[in-house]
């Protein structure tokens, strides 16, 4: 599926709920879905910055996509990377950077969250273009 | 006995809703609501005699400046200061603390020590750390147990003719505990050294007798004691002020200025530059004129019962674990559950409309004592219920089902 469909499904799923006691429990049971990443990447330098719980995230190329792994102390912290990693994991490292992340407005997610959260939702969105960037290059090369 | 009814009418934002639930306000530590009292102060200045103090011959200046005064004066007679201009405006307990680190600057030397307790927000650890570097002076530690009790034969043990000054906080933000300051202040002083307090915690809980503890500084923020934010109180012992340089230069602070030298203002005013907050002080002293009404004796009994209770009921829950189990503690319980980040709990709290504080609480160095990554905070005011407690263990329970 293209980034844009996922996107479009994950819109349709927070659609479906009425509150967000319920979002929250969807997100908790995201979480417990996450890829994890190999605790051997679980390192310092590989924490994201900006968020208030620990983030991990780690990115392989295969066949010229991006895989990406993640943990992190918070369930919801996980729930909300699960999120991310769905919509732009097994994608072209191109077309995540091509991706816009609009999906995170229009299922109100980061007015849902503490600031502290939505400034680490930010930056882990950062990381992941990040990671795609990299292997850009590296595939140009 | 306190009629909480009543008393609630008092805070027009405890009516409020979040998420579409009453608020249950539980994070006083961190800033306490506002009484209509206060508000209307801060109303009646703007409305009324909003001008410049101390410099205007016209009638609104000598009017603000009254008022400004008489807050002054109010904060004295409450801290039971010797001298009104031993009570120096800041703009709160981080402003006071940095006001003075800053003025031992000139006064501490290579090889002084200054010792700091185990449990201190990062306000009073961060200024002296800043004040070694530019002296060379040396930071000692006093630790604590797992109670979260300052070990005082260890405090003995680090006291020496070297030590030139200990800061400490009346209570902690974090654990609840209450310090044994006096024995602090004596042991202090015994060796020559002197002694800064930071009673940010404990103004909303207890009165301290500055003269009866023969405390060398005191500080503390209004807005943790119903009063506004940016706001504060810095209580030095005369001879000490004397002996301190001034903080910032501007304005207000000057006897008289040449580009050859400038004469430093008596106190208070050496150490306030500028125009101050003038309607923050003046709704700072509306805010102790409000509590005291009530009576600390009474909000302290109340608070107590509150605490009793929540640590009750929330004991009754499996997993869960109180960090800071000092004898002599108020009503701050830091608690998580097992498996459960203190992230997690507090945002599904927030959801139930229940604020809570969660993290570290600004004082890393304890959570890394105790080998976490911070807690929930639940803080109550003379204004939180007994039901509001229960709405917290609900809660709790809630968060626990859906996060475990
Ligand atoms: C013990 C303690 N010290 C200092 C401070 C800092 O106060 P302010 O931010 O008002 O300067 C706080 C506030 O949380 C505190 O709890």
């Amino acid at each position: 599926m293209e980034i844009k469909e996922i996107q479009e499904e994950i819109i349709d799923e927070f659609s479906m709920f009425d509150d967000w006691m319920q979002r929250y429990e969807y997100m908790i049971e995201l979480g417990k879905s996450l890829p994890l990443i190999k605790e051997e990447f679980k390192t310092d330098d590989n924490i994201i910055k900006g968020c208030q719980s620990k983030v991990w995230v780690h990115a392989d190329l295969e066949d010229n996509k991006l895989i990406f792994t993640a943990d992190s102390d918070a369930i919801i912290t996980k729930g909300i990377i699960a999120i991310l990693i769905r919509a732009f994991s097994n994608q072209k490292p191109q077309d995540i950077l091509d991706a816009d992340t609009q999906f995170i407005d229009e299922i109100g997610l980061k007015e849902h969250l503490s600031p502290t959260r939505a400034n680490g939702l930010v930056s882990m969105i950062k990381q992941l273009k990040l990671y795609a960037v990299a292997y850009q290059t590296q595939i140009e090369e | 006995m306190l009629d909480i009814k009543k008393i609630r009418e008092d805070f027009p934002i405890l009516k409020r809703e979040v998420n579409g639930k009453p608020l249950v306000y539980l994070d006083n530590a961190a800033t306490s609501q506002t009484p209509q009292q206060v508000i209307d102060a801060i109303v009646d200045y703007y409305q009324n005699y909003n001008a410049n103090i101390h410099r205007g011959v016209h009638t609104l200046s000598q009017e603000a400046t009254d008022k400004y005064e008489q807050a002054r004066i109010k904060i004295q007679k409450h801290f039971n200061a010797a001298k009104s201009y031993e009570i120096i405006f800041t703009s709160g307990t981080t402003h006071s603390i940095n006001l003075v680190a800053n003025g031992f600057s000139s006064l501490i030397k290579k090889g002084d020590e200054v010792i700091v307790s185990a449990m201190e927000h990062h306000s009073n650890i961060v200024p002296w750390q800043m004040l070694c570097e530019r002296t060379g002076a040396i930071l000692k530690v006093i630790p604590m147990n797992l109670e979260g009790e300052l070990l005082m034969d260890v405090y003995e043990d680090l006291l020496s003719d070297k030590t030139k000054l200990v800061f400490c906080n009346h209570i902690s933000n974090a654990l609840g505990t209450i310090n044994p300051i006096e024995e602090i202040i004596e042991k202090a002083h015994a060796v020559g050294a002197a002694v800064l307090i930071d009673g940010a915690q404990a103004a909303p809980h207890l009165v301290a007798d500055v003269q009866a503890l023969d405390v060398d500084f005191y500080t503390c923020s209004a807005h943790k004691i119903c009063g506004p934010t940016g706001e504060g109180m810095l209580y030095g012992k005369e001879e000490w002020l004397n002996k301190l340089p001034p903080y910032q230069g501007g304005g207000e602070m000057i006897a008289e200025v040449t580009f050859e030298k400038t004469t430093y203002a008596d106190l208070p005013h050496k150490f306030e530059a500028g125009t101050p907050n003038i309607c923050g002080g003046i709704a700072f002293g509306a805010a102790l004129d409000y509590m005291n009404a009530i009576g600390f004796e009474e909000i302290a009994k109340y608070e107590h019962e509150l605490l009793e209770y929540a640590t009750q009921e929330l004991l009754k829950i499996e997993g869960l674990k109180i960090y800071g189990t000092a004898k002599n503690k108020t009503s701050v319980i830091s608690f998580n559950i097992e498996g459960v980040h203190p992230y997690d709990m507090g945002s599904i709290l927030d959801k139930l409309g229940i604020a809570v504080r969660t993290g570290h609480h600004c004082a890393q160095p304890i959570m890394d004592f105790f080998k976490i990554p911070g807690t929930v905070r639940a803080s109550f005011a003379f204004y939180n219920t007994k039901e509001e407690v229960d709405v917290l263990v609900q809660g709790v329970l809630k968060a626990k089902s859906m996060l475990l």
